[in-house]
């Protein structure tokens, strides 16, 4: 069982690369007038065949060699419905997938956002040669990180470069808390 | 808000540094188990602690800090497997952070392999 929400999206995001995905688009978005926090992870990956989505929610199916169960998209879509909210996945083949989960943003069983700084910050580190569009809305606020932006600026210096990565982590984290002004989600 | 411009005086900066990016064959590969499994044990902060050690101590040309899938071997997540050419791999099992500094400090840096967290030390049944 994942701790926080923010693990399910590294989770999700994950299998977006390990399809081949050359851009991973990564939204969270929090509504407190719905009372509703939408998460929604696209990519341009390989997709799933009709029979591998219709069993993608299935615990018990996994395209896996080294084990037989598959709980990322299980633990996903419980966590979002067990909140009176909704879980969806859209994919075609040679075309890409979307998942969308909608959780009750003030529900008790709603785990905590938790660290998506972190998520995303890894996602980077370990996807070099992955594209990300992260976007961030709290509200009427929102904000943006592209990598695609950050490589045209740098070139052929690597985002692991220590100079590199301090900069991701302090963009991420003070455009973060001028969104969402510090409100634990 | 942090702008790009920042990101830009940092590209001025670097670009008058030689590069010196090691090959990679000759890196030590440090991968981390990011499958359903290893996220739900707690991978994240493994990783991020590897990679931000490995970052800070300019390390970069020695190591790479990279991901990987499930091994089968999900009752010892978090598990990190250190890859360095020439070299048995090493499996450590059941990290944290706190383990995955004394790795970095005894193994990668100091050459000694940190036999009590090594998947050849657990009690398999």
């Amino acid at each position: 069982m994942m701790t926080e929400i923010s693990l399910n999206i590294l989770d999700v995001a994950e299998n977006s690369t390990r399809a081949g995905a050359s851009l991973v688009t990564i939204l969270v978005s929090v509504n407190t007038s719905t009372d509703e926090l939408t998460v929604q992870l696209s990519d341009d990956g390989c997709g799933m065949t009709k029979e591998q989505l219709e069993h993608v929610t299935d615990p018990f199916f996994t395209t896996r060699q080294t084990r037989k169960v598959g709980l990322g998209i299980p633990f996903f879509k419980y966590a979002a419905e067990s909140t009176g909210g909704s879980f969806s996945i859209e994919s075609k083949p040679g075309i890409g997938t979307k998942t969308t989960a909608v959780f009750g943003l003030s529900h008790i069983d709603r785990m905590p956002l938790g660290d998506m700084n972190s998520t995303i910050q890894t996602l980077i580190t370990c996807h070099p040669d992955t594209d990300f569009l992260y976007i961030y809305r709290y509200n009427e606020a929102s904000f943006e990180l592209d990598t695609r932006l950050f490589r045209e600026i740098l070139g052929e210096i690597a985002f692991d470069t220590p100079e590199v990565a301090a900069y991701i982590k302090e963009y991420l984290f003070e455009n973060k808390l001028e969104t969402d002004g510090g409100a634990v989600i | 808000m942090k702008t790009l411009e920042e990101l830009k005086a940092i590209r001025e900066k670097m670009q008058s540094q030689v590069s010196m990016r090691g090959e990679d064959h000759a890196r030590t590969r440090i991968l981390v188990g990011m499958a359903t499994c290893g996220i739900a044990s707690g991978a994240r902060p493994v990783l991020n602690k590897l990679s931000d050690l490995v970052q800070e101590n300019h390390m970069t040309d020695r190591f790479s800090v990279t991901q990987t899938g499930c091994i089968g071997l999900c009752q010892y997540e978090p598990i990190v497997e250190v890859l360095e050419p020439g070299k048995e791999k090493v499996t450590y099992i059941k990290m944290t952070a706190e383990k995955a500094e004394e790795v970095y400090k005894e193994h990668l840096i100091g050459g000694h392999v940190v036999q009590n967290y090594t998947l050849s030390s657990a009690d398999i049944k």
